[in-house]
Formats: structure tokens, C-alpha cells, sequence
């Protein structure tokens, strides 16, 4: 940090204006984050005790659980299973949606290409409709009576093995503009001499995608996936929008969906805290997990 | 990097003397209801609810009682309400009055966020039927709401399709699996009905029918029978009808649902008296082809049905109008004009005992069956009573878990009941509930 330049005031009004500069962005981290956080922390350790009957004043207690949600939590094999379906259902979203991303950039950003203002804005678009919207909207083209593919694709699209299938799809339609967008962003701020130079050198335009191109997105790749990873552990709209219509999906499909039940069904707010903090916990390991094992490689020296 | 450090840790205490001040404030017992009776000014109570038109009856009563003014504020119904009120009665700024549907209700008490109003509201006891009644004071001697509404269940069924497929009215559950099977051999696009996984309240009410008693009091223990004999029968019996495929498994409510109503594709629907709003909305090209007619029984002889749904007016433990509130409730729910504006403004089904009088022309929908309140009425009088239990929302997403996979495996629906029993029993007995075994 370099050091403050006294002005003729005082070193009194210097030094605190830092502190005032900060003031704003800490009292909001303070209110919408730290509190709720710490408020979280404490519920989580937190449970009620009835007595007798339940009914009536004074038998409803809030008492002291000790880590006693933790270890619900942990053994509960609802909320592993949700974990499973989860991963594989985040699998197959990242590895098509980022898939398609880049193939949309590098398509957008090769040489010969015609209505790309157009294709841009068609792929994105699907981005910019609201999640609950889009499930929504699937979830009518995925109704048997309903549905147009029904006609000439005869498949249960709601059904137990392809209910993951068609989640996927309403998540992969709705993030591959934004994902594209990143990539093709970082693609245009490449100098175009680079390929000029690989033009000369005789690369083809498949070449240059794949020696020149791909890696110098490496870094908007990676974080792209970061994004997609958090994104897919907090799996929570598509599913919930999509459970009326159908028997497949459980209330505990996702852990988000278990959180939702414990807090806002069943009432059990304190293990709804503890396994929300388990939840944060997997998804920070995940993502700098993630992070950590491809820094060296995308960020060069690191 | 260490003044972020330092941040942090300033951040987490000054969390934690919150989450502190938070708890201290919680668990201070909530203030008398001193001023009550003497209120300086008009009482001013606010109403959470989702009855249409509620505001135009509450302005009714504001204009004959210029002392009690009470502000209706527009509710989403289900289960996010239950929800709405419970967190807000946690933190301690619940409304006045609340609609509470009938399962809701001992979550509620138990959740200690609405008053006992025995002081103030024991006259009203004769207006109602004694299985409505138990539904509000959950078998004990307190009175923690006043009855609203009620939802009977009776069978509705497409009367021209039944001609066209030449099967009579079933009077037996017997005789309806009979005509599901003849229906479905002679269009097998075509369903006599549809078993829901999703709607718990829909398989209650069929249970009471036959006879469950999921919950009950005695002493000071809760008896928790969710899998019961009456209960295992009607599951097994629907679910036979679903794996032998004579019946659909799609659940209600849906737009799939919707269109196999319209498109006459489902024949009939067990449902609840409530049912012509929703016929109406979803089904509008099938009018005046529905009718009505009792639940199909159990034992020939027998004449008994169930609720689905229904609701009460509830008066929040911490209201500090608890007196007002109730004179309220009590004029809302069995003062003749009331109940003939919740009637004609609020299309509720009013629980209250001369309710039935209010209830003159047939809805538009049924208009080929001008008794239709006549034949509601007289099997509202059959509907058996029912204790709710302290965790019916567990239950009931037991319910959907369960019923769920076991339409998807087509294995026993009573293993699903099964699992309900021992989702609520695990649950009661975490929270500490003392149980009868």
C-alpha cells in the first residue's frame, strides 16, 4: 500500500478516509453477509425441544443441539444420493453446455462466417429468459398430450431415466449463450496478427482453432467452469418447476431442493442451516478445488 | 491482507452479538394482551388470507363497527402460506387474523403462533357440526380458530361419457374398479380416474372415508396411526388399480390433467366440493356435462365420506387484539350476512351449519344438476371427522416422496404408508413429542 500524502488538515482526516471509503461496502458485507452467515452458523447449532403434547404455551423450546445437525446431516443417505444425481447431472450439463459455448465462439469468431450479429443474439437470447420461465416452457414441450416432440418421438421425456436428460437440456439451452458470450469476448481481444501469422505459416482454420485459439481462452474456460460448477451444485429451480408435472423427482432430488423442504415444508429450519453450510463447504472445496489443480496450467507461472 | 483479516474477524463478532440479540428477543415471552380491554381509538387488525373478495366483506363489518377496522391483505394459498405466517409469527410481526387450512391448524398451535380463543368464542360451538369442530380444537378443550370452510368429497363424473360407455354410477369401490376396467378395454386412451401422488390431501380425505384415524390424543401423548388398517386398504386398493393400468397415475392439477379433463379423456374425479371453480377454470369445454353423487362406499350400506381441504380463521398468539380479533371471526364465520357474502363473494362452502340455506342456484357449471347444493349438503352430512397431528406438512411430504416412487416402481401402496408412518414418528420423536405406542 503506499503511503498516504499528508495534506495541510491533519493526519487525523487522512487516515480515517480510507475507512470512509470503505464504510459503505462493509456495513452491506456486514448486513447481507456476515450477519445472515453468523445467524446461519448459530441456528445450525440450534434445534427445538417439545414437551408432552406440544400444544399449548411455553412446551416448544429452542434449546443448545451441539453438532447434532451436523452429524444428521452428514448420515443422511437422502442427502449423498442427491449429491450423486447432482454430480451426474452437472457432468453432462457442463460438459455439453461448455461444449457448445466454445463451439458457438470459435464458430462465431472463424473467418467465414455469415449473420453472426444475428446467430450471436439467437444464442444468447435463451440466456435472458428467467429460469422458472424456461423450465416452464420445457416442461409443457416434455407434457405427452401436450407436447409437439411427443408426435414423433415417442419417448417418456418426464420419465426415470430421462428425467435427468431433459433437466439437462432446459439448463444447457438457458446457459450456453452466456458461457459463448465469455468466450467469444476473450476471443476478440486476441490480436488478429496471431493469426495472420498461423494464416502464413499455413495453418488451416481447424488449426487455428485448436493450437491457437483454445489456448489462449484456457483462463475464460476455466472460468467459465467455475461459474458452471457452482452454478450446477445450486441446482434448484429446474427441478423444483418441473416437479408437479411429473413423479420423478423427489423432494430431495438436489441437497438445495433438501434445504428448501427441511426450512420451508417440514419446518426444521436448524438442520435446513446445518446442511446450507455443508452445502457452502462442498461447493467452496469443488470450486477452488477445481481451481487449484488447473491454475499452474492456464495462468502460466501462476 | 492482514486489515482483511481484521475485517473478518470484526464482521463475525459483530455477527454473533446479533445472532444473540436475536435469541434474547425470541425466547422473551410474548406480552400480555393488557390493552385489550379498553382500546383507545379503533382497533386496527389486519387479515391474512386468500378468499376472493375478502376485502368487500371486511368492508361490511368496518362500516357497521367503526371501532374494530380490520385491513385484508391478499394471500397466495397452500402451503407457502402456512409457511409466510409460521416465519412471521417466529419473528414476532404475525397479522391479527389468518386463514389456517385445516392440516395447518396444529402446526400452528404447536408452533405456539395462535391464541386459544375458548374465552371468547364458546357460543359459537352450536353452529358448527362436531366433525368440523374437532378439526379446530384438535380434541382438547381449547378453541384455537372458527371453522370457515369446509371440502366433503363426493364423486364427479362426466354423465354423458358415462352414457356413451354404458356404465352406471358406482355406488361401491368395487363397482368403480369394475367400470375402470370396462372403460379402459373400450377406449384405451380413455381412463375412469387418475390416482395423484402429488395431492395428500386428496388420499385423506379418501382415508377418513373408510375410516382413518391418523393421529389422536390420549392423555398426554400423541398416537400416531398413519398406516392403519382403514388407510393401508384404500392405498392398496389404488394402488392395484395402477399397476393393473385401469386407472391413470399422472397427478392432478397439471396441464396434462387439465387437457384429459377437457378432451373427456378422464371420466371422473374424487374430489371435494370445491371442485367446480376448478372444473370451471380447467375444464371449461366440458359444461354442463358434469355431475355429482356420493363417494362410492366401502360396504354396501354404508354412507360416510371424507374433507379435502377446507379452512379456518385463526387469531395470532401474539396479537394484541386478541378479543377483537375474535369477535371478528366469530361474525365472519356464523353471522348470516357474513356467511352470505363468503358464499356469494368469496365462492367458499361455508362450514358453519346454516350455511348450507345460503347456498340457492347450482353453479353455472353444473347447471344440469339444479340440486346440486341439496346433494352437497346432504353428503357434507356424512363426511367423518378427522385429528390432525402437529407435523402434517412431514407427513405429507412423506406422502409425495413416497406415493411418488411407488407409482413409478408399481409397488405396494402400502409400503408407501409405510413410510409416511415412520417419516412422522421419526420426526415427532426428534422433536420430542411424547407418544403412545
Amino acid at each position: 500500500m503506499t503511503p498516504m500524502t499528508k495534506r495541510p488538515g491533519g493526519a487525523r482526516t487522512a487516515s480515517a478516509v480510507p475507512y470512509l471509503f470503505l464504510a459503505p461496502a462493509m456495513a452491506l458485507f456486514t448486513l447481507f453477509m456476515a450477519v445472515p452467515i453468523g445467524y446461519t452458523a448459530y441456528l445450525s447449532l440450534r434445534r427445538t425441544k417439545v414437551s408432552g403434547l406440544g400444544l399449548g404455551k411455553g412446551s416448544r423450546r429452542e434449546v443448545f443441539a451441539g453438532l447434532d445437525n451436523y452429524t444428521a446431516t452428514l448420515a443422511d443417505g437422502e442427502l449423498w444420493a442427491g449429491w450423486l444425481r447432482v454430480l451426474g447431472y452437472g457432468l453432462l450439463v457442463l460438459v455439453v453446455m461448455l461444449g457448445l459455448a466454445l463451439l458457438f465462439a470459435l464458430l462465431l469468431d472463424s473467418a467465414h462466417v455469415r449473420l453472426a450479429r444475428f446467430s450471436r443474439i439467437a444464442v444468447f437470447l435463451p440466456y435472458a429468459v428467467p429460469g422458472v420461465a424456461a423450465t416452464l416452457l420445457w416442461g409443457f414441450l416434455y407434457l405427452p398430450s401436450l407436447s409437439p416432440i411427443r408426435q414423433v418421438l415417442d419417448v417418456d421425456l418426464l420419465g426415470s431415466g430421462t428425467v435427468v436428460l431433459s433437466m439437462a437440456n432446459i439448463a444447457v439451452w438457458g446457459g450456453v449463450g452466456f458461457n459463448m458470450l465469455v468466450l467469444y469476448t476473450a476471443l476478440r481481444a486476441v490480436p488478429r496478427s496471431y493469426y495472420e501469422a498461423a494464416r502464413i505459416d499455413g495453418a488451416s482454420e481447424i488449426q487455428t482453432a485448436l493450437r491457437i485459439k483454445i489456448p489462449i481462452l484456457l483462463p475464460a474456460i476455466i472460468l467459465t467452469t467455475v461459474f458452471s460448477i457452482i452454478a450446477t451444485i445450486q441446482v434448484f429451480t429446474e427441478p423444483t418447476t418441473l416437479r408437479p408435472l411429473t413423479n420423478t423427482i423427489s423432494s430431495t432430488w438436489s441437497p438445495l431442493m433438501k434445504v428448501y423442504r427441511d426450512a420451508f415444508v417440514t419446518g426444521d429450519l436448524y438442520s435446513a442451516a446445518a446442511t446450507s453450510i455443508v452445502i457452502a463447504a462442498i461447493s467452496l472445496v469443488l470450486s477452488f478445488g477445481f481451481l487449484r489443480v488447473v491454475r499452474d496450467r492456464a495462468f502460466g507461472e501462476g | 491482507m492482514q486489515r482483511n483479516r481484521l475485517a473478518v474477524a470484526a464482521a463475525a463478532a459483530l455477527a454473533a452479538t446479533l445472532a444473540a440479540g436475536c435469541s434474547g428477543a425470541a425466547q422473551e415471552p410474548a406480552a400480555p394482551a393488557a390493552q385489550s380491554s379498553a382500546p383507545a381509538g379503533p382497533v386496527k387488525l389486519t387479515y391474512w388470507t386468500w378468499v376472493p373478495n375478502m376485502d368487500k366483506i371486511a368492508a361490511a363489518w368496518n362500516s357497521a363497527n367503526p371501532d374494530i377496522q380490520v385491513t385484508v391483505s391478499k394471500q397466495a394459498g397452500g402451503d407457502d402460506a402456512a409457511a409466510k405466517f409460521l416465519t412471521a409469527a417466529k419473528a414476532g410481526n404475525p397479522p391479527d387474523l389468518v386463514q389456517a387450512e385445516y392440516q395447518m391448524l396444529p402446526s400452528f398451535v404447536a408452533a405456539d403462533a395462535v391464541a386459544d380463543l375458548s374465552g371468547d368464542v364458546a357460543q359459537a360451538k352450536g353452529e358448527f357440526g362436531e366433525g368440523i369442530w374437532g378439526l379446530v380444537t384438535l380434541g382438547t378443550d381449547a378453541v384455537y380458530a372458527l371453522p370457515q370452510d369446509s371440502g366433503p368429497m363426493m364423486l364427479y363424473y362426466r354423465q354423458d361419457l358415462f352414457d356413451k360407455y354404458g356404465i352406471e354410477v358406482p355406488k361401491t369401490w368395487d363397482e368403480y374398479a369394475e367400470a375402470a376396467r370396462t372403460v379402459h378395454k373400450k377406449d384405451p386412451k380413455v381412463f375412469l380416474g387418475t390416482f395423484s401422488s402429488k395431492d395428500p390431501g386428496a388420499f385423506v380425505g379418501l382415508a377418513q372415508q373408510a375410516g382413518a384415524q391418523w393421529w389422536s390424543i390420549s392423555g398426554e401423548s400423541w398416537k400416531v396411526a398413519v398406516n392403519d388398517d382403514a388407510t393401508r386398504k384404500v392405498a392398496d386398493y389404488w394402488g392395484g388399480l395402477v399397476k393393473e393400468g385401469a386407472i391413470d397415475d399422472q397427478p392432478y392439477f397439471t396441464p396434462e390433467w387439465n387437457k384429459a379433463l377437457n378432451d373427456g379423456k378422464l371420466l371422473t374425479w374424487p374430489s371435494a366440493v370445491w371442485a367446480p371453480g376448478v372444473l370451471s377454470s380447467n375444464a371449461p369445454k366440458a359444461k354442463g356435462r358434469w355431475a355429482i353423487a356420493p363417494l362410492p362406499q366401502w360396504g354396501t350400506g354404508e354412507n360416510a365420506s371424507g374433507f379435502w381441504g377446507g379452512s379456518s380463521t385463526a387469531v395470532a398468539a401474539k396479537s394484541p387484539n386478541r378479543a377483537a380479533a375474535a369477535k371478528f371471526a366469530t361474525w365472519l364465520n356464523t353471522d348470516p350476512e357474513a356467511l352470505g357474502l363468503l358464499v356469494k363473494e368469496g365462492a367458499v362452502y361455508p362450514a358453519a351449519a346454516k350455511g348450507g340455506t345460503m347456498l340457492g342456484e347450482a353453479p353455472d357449471y353444473f347447471s344440469n344438476q339444479p340440486d346440486f347444493w341439496q346433494r352437497a349438503a346432504a353428503i357434507s352430512a356424512t363426511a367423518r371427522g378427522f385429528t390432525f397431528g402437529p407435523n402434517v406438512n412431514v407427513t405429507y411430504n412423506a406422502f409425495k416422496d413416497a406415493f411418488d416412487k411407488a407409482v413409478q416402481d408399481r409397488s405396494a401402496f402400502s409400503e408407501a404408508v409405510g413410510k409416511m408412518q415412520e417419516a412422522t414418528v421419526a420426526d415427532m420423536q426428534k422433536s420430542g413429542f411424547q407418544l403412545a405406542q
